[in-house]
């Protein structure tokens, strides 16, 4: 495909140069390899569910049109979809419940190294789960909506119980629709019988469930692992932190923590303090003990504890090569099965450490609740015995570190706008209405190494910034931000357009806000029901002026939020296109019919500029539906790449 | 690159590389190669676009089954070529290289050189009553089709470089 690639900045280029002169393959060269990419997987028409086949359409319309079964091309592509969603959801709502598992364990007194740290919000949580809260105590309590949420996760009748979070709204229009999720697990499970040959071919009805299987994510599993783990590890607070490579320490011992459960990580973090193992550091030759994380685990840890945060999905196997990481520790997702060959160049030891994902050549300690902090220890013992295996020679850590401001949650943005006395969204909502800010956007999702390897993140943020947009990230999206120093408030007086500017200087924010993990995505649907809720920008979610983008994406998980963001009537853009577009009937539906059912729908563009005005186009289509104000400094900020429709738009509001 | 990354023969053209050669113990039957042909020989050259173009660009190339074997079959540039002699409105012609070459504007679309060709390799173009085949993509300095090849079972060169490649391989 034509568009513009690219393998990341000089961290990137640096590592990537010793990684080809040890012989080693990156990421980059395997995708390479794997360029062209099969035309029948891109537009979805390969069918391998079952054994009549596998088929494929021509769609070129030349050769079959049907498989052997007789699924067209719609039925087709919608199938393979739905089950991308499908497994998207199922691996943020059993990260949810490894989170449930643990709180429950904790109740009972059982884990070890663990403790309720926000009791607030478990109160809270309690009674929007209908249990009473008074004179229970906190671990009674935890163990009580821990078996809540398990129900949620069997249910078999009856909704799952965030879903009442929603606006009334959308909640109606998914019972209409009959994609209200019965329990989080059932629907995957669903969907993988409807998916199966000779059940659901109606390309339209499979879609629906896809949305369904999603919406059982995002205000079910995801939901729940964000909430359980604020309160078992605190819920996030604002705070200063570094981000890239350079965050490793030349003469420390470096453990990289890698992978989206945080139950292990932050145990890790916590043994790492231990006096014992700095002081056998010492012993060793090393300076102290540094704790730096990698994907979505480096992110709970970041906004929780302000862990250094070593770098995004791509920049994996780049950790290693630096020479200087002495132990690895992976717990599930996003984790490359090629570390195990890169590790085996370099000192650093591998482990996982989760029973369902082993790798061979990796070291694997199991991980288990009961002896989390022996467990941790023994890990970070490991990794100090292995310091003086280091080849100092071989030791090119960058010099690149960024600091970032991470930690914002729909809870405590109240806070952050309106100050400790009088918390409120009302600065935000007022700040929309009177059109000193366009909107808000989710900029959120993985990097791609078949694009721009997290440069279209930064393209697409500077772009909407500098449009009055305010922008939320989570994942490694506002990992790729960081790096580049959008996260920070000075960030504001350098690309921010003139009323985001007055924003971030009167709150004191950054005009990008880091909101935590993947499954924290759900804190940004909260955010969106809160802005409902303190009113003037809409009744339900599809009026708001807001819009999400995941220019990267590559995991199916990426699939499963994208669908349940636009289930709940917002516009999602995407940068390459969801495997389906071999269909135009699937590809029609996606991006235009589903707007009418639910009123958020998809929107592919490679370009991150081009998305970018995709998504402002989107909120000022919205604004001028709620009839707010013309945009304060509108036509100052005008630039060549504007689009024509926005151009009008500008002209008819100097009319107003 | 180490051997798992590898890309297997992208070719570039060189002057002798006038013939694509499939290696029957490689082929797959993936049909990535008809793709990536009727990509090359579209407007936009690239899929997604191009599979909404009208009239739908078509690919001189296709994955056969023969005696049990799959193998990808294009245009032979035969030393003496049947669909030349049959062809009655001196369309096809063998140019200066030993290529089989077709001047579209002459094609008056009798589709004799389809009937004789013995590898069916020849296909019409019904919109404009013209016949296609392959053109050893002139457009770019690779051939579409080796180069999307995931299993390097198609081949650029002559007889000779592609028997001494199959006596290597074996």
């Amino acid at each position: 495909m034509a568009y513009k690639k690219s393998r990341g900045g000089k961290v990137n280029i640096q590592l990537q140069e010793i990684a080809r002169d040890c012989g080693i393959d990156t990421v980059w060269d395997r995708e390479d390899a794997q360029t062209p990419h099969c035309g029948f997987g891109e537009s979805g028409l390969c069918c391998k569910n079952c054994n009549l086949g596998p088929c494929r359409i021509d769609p070129f319309g030349e050769g079959a049109q049907v498989g052997s079964c007789g699924a067209d091309a719609d039925v087709i592509s919608a199938r393979n979809l739905a089950r991308h969603t499908a497994a998207g959801s199922a691996c943020h709502s059993d990260h949810g419940r490894e989170i449930t598992r643990t709180l429950k364990l904790v109740g009972e007194g059982k884990a070890q190294g663990y403790e309720i740290k926000d009791e607030a919000k478990l109160r809270s949580v309690a009674r929007e789960l209908g249990i009473d809260e008074t004179n229970k105590s906190k671990e009674e309590l935890a163990v009580l909506v821990a078996e809540e949420i398990f129900k949620d996760y069997g249910r078999q009748e009856g909704d799952i119980r965030f879903l009442k979070r929603a606006p009334k709204k959308q909640q109606d229009t998914w019972r209409d629709l009959r994609i209200t999720p019965v329990g989080i697990d059932r629907p995957v499970v669903e969907m993988l019988t409807r998916t199966n040959m000779g059940v659901d071919n109606d390309y339209k009805n499979i879609l629906l469930g896809a949305m369904k299987v999603s919406l059982s994510d995002g205000w079910g599993g995801s939901m729940a692992a964000t909430e359980l783990t604020d309160i078992l590890f605190g819920s996030p607070k604002a705070l200063r932190a570094k981000v890239n490579l350079g965050v490793l320490k030349e003469d420390e011992v470096n453990i990289i923590i890698h992978g989206h459960v945080p139950l292990l990580s932050d145990v890790i973090v916590t043994a790492a303090q231990d006096p014992q193992l700095i002081e056998l550091a010492k012993k060793e030759g090393a300076k102290g003990i540094t704790v730096a994380g990698i994907c979505c685990t480096a992110n709970e840890v970041l906004v929780r504890r302000g862990v250094p945060v070593a770098g995004n999905f791509l920049q994996q196997e780049l950790a290693i090569t630096t020479g200087a990481v002495e132990a690895m520790v992976v717990d599930l997702q996003c984790v490359m099965p090629s570390l195990t060959k890169v590790a085996a160049c370099f000192h650093t030891k591998l482990i996982s450490t989760i029973p369902k994902a082993k790798f061979p050549g990796m070291e694997h300690i199991e991980f288990e609740e009961e002896r989390a902090l022996e467990i941790a220890k023994e890990i970070v013992k490991k990794a100090v015995l292995n310091f003086k295996n280091r080849d100092k020679a071989r030791v090119n850590i960058p010099k690149e570190s960024m600091d970032l401001v991470a930690g914002f949650t729909a809870e405590n943005v109240y806070y952050y706008l309106g100050g400790r006395y009088r918390a409120t969204y009302r600065p935000l909502n007022d700040a929309i209405i009177s059109g000193r800010l366009r909107g808000v956007a989710g900029v959120v999702g993985c990097d791609n190494p078949k694009q721009m390897s997290g440069g279209s993140h930064i393209e697409m943020v500077k772009e909407l910034i500098k449009h009055d947009v305010l922008v939320v990230q989570t994942g490694c999206a506002a990992l790729a931000c960081a790096k580049e120093g959008l996260l920070v408030p000075e960030a504001a007086f350098k690309y921010a357009g003139k009323g985001l500017q007055e924003v971030c200087s009167a709150v004191g924010i950054p005009p990008v806000l880091h909101m935590g993990s993947c499954v924290d995505n759900t804190r940004i649907l909260i955010a969106c029901c809160n802005m409902v809720r303190e009113g003037g920008i809409g009744n339900s979610l599809d009026e708001l002026p807001v819009a999400g983008a995941a220019p990267e994406w590559y995991s199916e998980k990426a699939i499963a939020i994208g669908w349940y963001v636009v289930a709940s009537g917002v516009l999602v853009v995407f940068g390459t296109p969801l495997p389906v577009m071999g269909s135009a009937n699937v590809g029609k539906f996606i991006t235009e019919d589903v707007e009418q059912l639910v009123g958020g729908k998809w929107a592919f563009e490679v370009d991150p500029v081009k998305a970018a005005h995709i998504m402002i186009d989107h909120i000022n289509k919205k604004r001028t539906a709620l009839k707010l104000k013309p945009m304060m400094y509108e036509t100052g900020k005008e630039t060549k790449s504007q689009t024509k429709k926005e151009g009008e738009l500008v002209s008819s509001n100097k009319k107003g | 690159m180490s051997p798992a990354t590898k890309k297997v023969s992208a070719n570039i053209k060189n002057e002798k590389a006038l013939k694509i050669f499939c290696d029957i113990r490689k082929c797959v039957a993936c049909k990535t190669c008809e793709l990536a042909c009727a990509v090359e020989h579209s407007k936009d050259k690239e899929l997604l676009k191009a599979i909404k173009e009208t009239p739908l660009p078509k690919k001189r190339r296709h994955v056969s089954d023969s005696f049990g074997k799959t193998l990808s079959v294009g245009c032979q540039h035969c030393k003496e070529a049947a669909c030349v002699a049959a062809c009655m409105s001196g369309a096809l012609y063998k140019d200066k290289d030993g290529t089989t070459k077709q001047d579209k504007d002459k094609c008056v679309g009798c589709w004799m050189c389809i009937m004789v060709c013995p590898f069916g390799a020849i296909d019409r173009r019904i919109e404009e009553h013209v016949a296609v085949k392959c053109d050893l993509c002139p457009d770019r300095d690779d051939y579409a089709c080796v180069a999307a090849c995931p299993t390097g079972a198609l081949f650029a060169g002559t007889i000779d470089e592609f028997e001494k490649r199959i006596r290597e391989k074996r």
